[in-house]
C-alpha cells in the first residue's frame, strides 16, 4: 500500500480553482520532487494534505496508510506522522525553541502511548540534532523563529523534522535563503532520514538541492495539474529550459 | 468585654432560635448581616483587644457613612451587592466539609490533577478535615521553629493581633488607612485573618513564605487582611494564594494587603489568583474587590508585585507602590487572563515622591471567549520626585472576537525632570500560528496555552520556580474551551 495516495484532488481557495486533479502515490523509501512555476499551486497542495483550513475540496481523496487523511484535523495528521516544513515558517514570541521542540515531541509521544520525554533525554537528543545540523546551540534558547534569519528559520524547519521523524516529510521551498554551506547541512540532514519506513515530497525552485537529495521521481506542476513526471533528469532539463512548453500546452 | 459578651450571648440566642438547637461554640457561624453587633462577634470570636475592637468599629461607623460611594468607575458590570445578604463569620468546624477527596467536585479534582498538585496538598486545598498527623502541620512546624530563630514572625494576623499589638498598632492601617476606599473600609471592620509577617533587620529570609505552609489559614474567610513589614536591610518573598480554585459559596472577596519597606529593604509579593470564575454563562463566581498597597518607605527600598489573574467572576485590583524613599522603586507585572464572561479590571497604581524613584509596569491581559479585561494604571510624578522615571508596557491579546480589552493609562507629571514612557499593543492570535502549532501535533488547545505563555513570558518569569510552573499549567486550564 502506498503511503500517500492522492487521487483526481482538486482544491478551491475562495471560489477559485487552484487544484485541478492531482494524482500521486508515494510509497515508503521515495523522495519525490514538485517543481513547477510560481503561482501553481505547490504551497497550496503541501498546506491541504497538512490539514490547514480555508480550502474547499470540490473532488478527489487523499489516503494517508490507507486512511482517509481529508478527514483528520491538521495536529492528527502531525501525530500520525505528517510533517510540513513551512515556506513560511511562523513566529511564536516568547517561547523558547527548545520549549517549543520538546511540546511537538511530548504530544507526539502521548499519541503514541509513550511517556513524556525525561528533561535529560531531551538535553542529549537535542544536542546532538543541533550538532548534526551545525545549528548553534543557543539559537534553540532564543523564542521561535523570532528574528532568526531567513536560513535559520529554514534550518530550524528541519531540526523539529529530525526530532519528530516523521513517516512523510514536505518540504516546501526549504532550499530557498540557504546558503551553498547551509544546503549541503541541511541535505546531509534530510538523507540521514530518508529509509523504507519514510517519503519524502520535496517542493523546489531548483535542481540544485536535487543534487544533493537525489530524488526517485520528479513531478511538474503547472497549472494546477501535474503535466509531467519523470526521474532526476527532468529536474535537468527543467534547469535548462524552464517551463515554457507546458505553459503553452496549458494555455493550448 | 462586658458587652461583647453580650453580643456573643445574643448571637447565640438566635442562632439557637433560627436552627431549634444550642450553637456549639466552637462552631460557629455569625447569622447573615452586617452590624455593629457583627463586627463585636467577630472581634469577640477572634478575642482580640479592645483596641483592635474599636479601630474595627471606627471602620465600619465609616463605612455607613459610604453607603453610596461604592467604586463605580471600573469598567464592570454587576448586579448590586446586598451586603445584608451575606455571611460575615463562618469559622469551619472539624469535620465540616468533605470526608474525602472522593466526596469532591470531580471537575475541581480533574484541574487539581492537570496542575500537578500533590494529593495531600489537594486535601488541603479541596477542605478535606484532614489529620492532625498530616504531614504539612510537621512540615510547618519545623519552618516556623527556624524562620523564629532568625527573628522572622510569620503567623496569622489574629495571632499576631494577641502576640505582637506593639507591631500590629504601629503599621496595621499605615499604609492603606481605615478610610482608604469602600472595599478597605469594609475590610477593616470585617477581617477575619490573613498573614503578619515580620522581617528583622538586615536579614535575607532563607526561604520563600508561601501560605502552603500556613495550615491554620487553609480555610481563611473571604477578608483577608495581610501585612508585612520589612526592616532595615531586609529581604523576603512572599508567595500568596494557590494556583487551585477554591469553591466558595460566598460571592464577595475583599481583601487588603499591606507592606512596608523601610531603608534598603526589598519585599517580593507573587500571587496567583484562581478564585471560582462562575460558568460560561456567567453564574456564580467570586467578586473580588482587593486593595494592595506597599510603601517604600525607606531609601532604597524595593518592592515588586508580581500577579497572575485567571480566576474570579469580577476583579478589580490595582497593587501599587507608594515610592517615597528616595531611589526607591517599584515594579509590577501582571498577567490577566479573562475567559467566558469574566470581567477584570486590575493595573497598578505608582506614586513617585521622592527623588530618583523608579516604577516599572509590565502588564498582559489576555481575553477570550466573551469576557472583557481592563488595564487602569496610574503613574504620578509629585514635584519633589526629581529624575525619577516610570517605564509602562501594556499589552493585550484577543482570542476570538467577541471579547474586550481596553487600556486605560493615567500619567500625571508635576515634575519635569521626571520622566514616564508608555507603550501598548493590541493582537491576535493568527490562524496561522495555531495553524503551525498543530501542525506539529499539538491540539488547539495546547497551542493557544503555548502561545498565550510566550506572551505573557516576561511576568511569569519572575515568579519563583516553583510557582511559575504551576502558573504556566493554569494558563492553559484557564483559557480551556476558548477555541476550536
Ligand atoms: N488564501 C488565498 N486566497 C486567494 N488566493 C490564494 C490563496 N492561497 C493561495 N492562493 C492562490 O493560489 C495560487 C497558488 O498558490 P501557491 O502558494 O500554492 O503557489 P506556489 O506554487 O506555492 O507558488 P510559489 O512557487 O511562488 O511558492 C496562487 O495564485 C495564489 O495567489
Ligand atoms: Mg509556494
Amino acid at each position: 500500500m502506498p503511503l500517500i495516495e492522492i487521487k483526481n484532488l482538486h482544491v478551491s481557495v475562495q471560489g477559485k480553482e487552484i487544484l485541478k486533479g492531482i494524482d500521486l502515490n508515494m510509497n515508503g523509501g521515495e523522495v519525490h520532487a514538485i517543481m513547477g512555476p510560481n503561482g501553481t499551486g505547490k504551497s497550496t497542495l503541501s498546506y491541504v494534505l497538512a490539514g490547514r483550513e480555508g480550502y474547499e475540496i470540490t473532488e478527489g481523496s487523499v489516503l494517508f496508510d490507507g486512511v482517509d487523511l481529508l478527514k483528520m484535523e491538521a495536529d492528527e495528521r502531525a501525530r500520525a506522522g505528517l510533517f510540513l516544513a513551512f515556506q513560511y515558517p511562523m513566529e511564536i514570541p516568547g517561547v523558547a525553541t527548545a520549549t517549543f521542540l520538546k511540546t511537538a515531541l511530548n504530544a507526539k509521544r502521548r499519541a503514541q502511548g509513550q511517556d513524556e520525554i525525561d528533561a535529560m533525554e531531551f538535553l542529549n537528543l537535542i544536542k546532538a540534532k543541533t550538532a548534526e545540523l551545525e545549528i548553534p546551540y543557543e539559537m534553540i534558547k532564543r523564542p521561535l523563529n523570532v528574528g532568526f534569519s531567513g536560513g535559520e528559520k529554514k534550518r530550524a524547519e528541519v531540526l523539529q523534522m529530525s526530532l519528530l521523524e516523521p513517516r512523510v516529510a514536505i518540504l516546501d521551498e526549504t532550499d530557498s535563503g540557504l546558503d551553498i554551506d547551509a544546503l549541503k547541512v541541511v541535505s546531509r540532514g534530510v538523507n540521514s532520514l530518508r529509509s523504507e519506513a519514510r517519503a519524502f515530497l520535496i517542493i523546489t525552485h531548483y535542481q540544485r538541492l536535487l543534487t544533493y537529495i537525489v530524488p526517485d521521481f520528479v513531478h511538474v506542476l503547472v497549472g494546477g495539474r501535474i503535466v509531467e513526471s519523470g526521474d532526476k533528469s527532468l529536474a535537468e532539463l527543467l534547469e535548462a529550459e524552464g517551463y515554457a512548453r507546458f505553459e503553452e500546452n496549458e494555455a493550448a | 468585654m462586658a458587652a461583647t459578651q453580650q453580643t456573643v450571648d445574643a448571637v447565640r440566642e438566635v442562632e439557637t432560635y433560627k436552627h431549634g438547637w444550642e450553637t456549639d461554640i466552637e462552631s460557629d457561624m455569625a447569622p447573615k448581616g452586617l452590624s455593629e453587633d457583627i463586627v463585636r462577634f467577630i472581634s469577640a470570636k477572634k478575642e482580640e483587644p479592645e483596641w483592635m475592637l474599636e479601630w474595627r468599629l471606627k471602620a465600619y461607623r465609616y463605612w455607613l457613612t459610604l453607603a453610596d460611594q461604592e467604586p463605580d468607575w471600573a469598567k464592570l458590570n454587576y448586579p448590586k451587592i446586598d451586603y445584608q445578604d451575606s455571611y460575615y463569620y463562618a469559622a469551619p468546624k472539624l469535620g465540616d466539609g468533605p470526608k474525602s477527596l472522593d466526596e469532591v467536585d470531580p471537575k475541581l479534582r480533574e484541574t487539581y490533577d492537570k496542575l500537578g498538585i500533590p494529593l495531600l496538598e489537594q486535601e488541603m486545598l479541596a477542605g478535606v478535615a484532614v489529620d492532625a498527623v498530616f504531614d504539612s502541620v510537621s512540615v510547618a512546624t519545623t519552618y516556623k521553629k527556624k524562620l523564629s530563630e532568625l527573628g522572622v514572625i510569620f503567623c496569622p494576623m489574629s495571632e499576631a493581633i494577641k502576640e505582637h499589638p506593639e507591631l500590629v498598632q504601629k503599621y496595621l492601617g499605615s499604609v492603606v488607612p481605615y478610610s482608604d476606599n469602600f472595599f478597605a473600609t469594609l475590610n477593616c471592620a470585617v477581617f477575619t485573618d490573613g498573614s503578619f509577617v515580620y522581617i528583622p533587620k538586615g536579614l535575607r529570609c532563607p526561604m520563600e513564605l508561601s501560605t502552603y505552609f500556613r495550615i491554620n489559614e487553609k480555610n481563611t474567610g473571604q477578608f483577608e487582611r495581610t501585612l508585612i513589614i520589612a526592616e532595615e536591610g531586609s529581604y523576603v518573598s512572599y508567595l500568596e494564594g494557590c494556583t487551585a480554585p477554591q469553591r466558595d459559596e460566598n460571592q464577595l472577596h475583599a481583601a487588603v494587603v499591606e507592606l512596608v519597606i523601610l531603608d534598603d529593604a526589598e519585599i517580593k509579593y507573587s500571587t496567583v489568583q484562581n478564585w471560582y470564575p462562575g460558568d460560561e454563562d456567567g453564574k456564580g463566581g467570586i467578586y473580588n474587590f482587593v486593595t494592595k498597597r506597599a510603601a517604600c518607605r525607606g531609601k532604597n527600598s524595593k518592592v515588586m508585585w508580581t500577579q497572575v489573574e485567571t480566576g474570579s467572576a469580577v476583579t478589580w485590583k490595582y497593587p501599587s507602590c507608594i515610592l517615597q524613599g528616595d531611589n526607591s522603586s517599584g515594579e509590577f507585572y501582571s498577567v490577566a487572563i479573562t475567559n467566558n464572561r469574566q470581567q477584570a479590571d486590575t493595573g497598578t497604581k505608582m506614586i513617585h515622591l521622592g527623588k530618583n524613584t523608579r516604577s516599572k509596569i509590565i502588564a498582559k491581559g489576555i481575553s477570550a471567549g466573551k469576557s472583557n479585561s481592563t488595564y487602569r494604571g496610574l503613574v504620578r510624578m509629585q514635584p519633589k520626585a526629581d529624575g525619577s522615571r516610570n517605564f509602562t508596557q501594556c499589552d493585550s491579546l484577543l482570542i476570538g472576537d467577541q471579547c474586550g480589552a481596553h487600556t486605560v493609562p493615567y500619567i500625571e507629571s508635576r515634575n519635569p525632570t521626571a520622566q514616564t514612557e508608555h507603550e501598548a499593543t493590541t493582537s491576535k492570535i493568527s490562524d496561522e500560528q495555531m495553524f503551525y502549532c498543530q501542525q506539529r501535533g499539538l491540539n488547539a488547545e495546547e497551542a493557544v496555552s503555548l502561545i498565550v505563555n510566550g506572551f505573557c513570558k516576561e511576568v511569569l518569569q519572575t515568579l519563583p520556580m516553583e510557582f511559575a510552573v504551576e502558573a504556566q499549567k493554569l494558563v492553559g486550564i484557564s483559557l480551556e474551551g476558548s477555541v476550536g
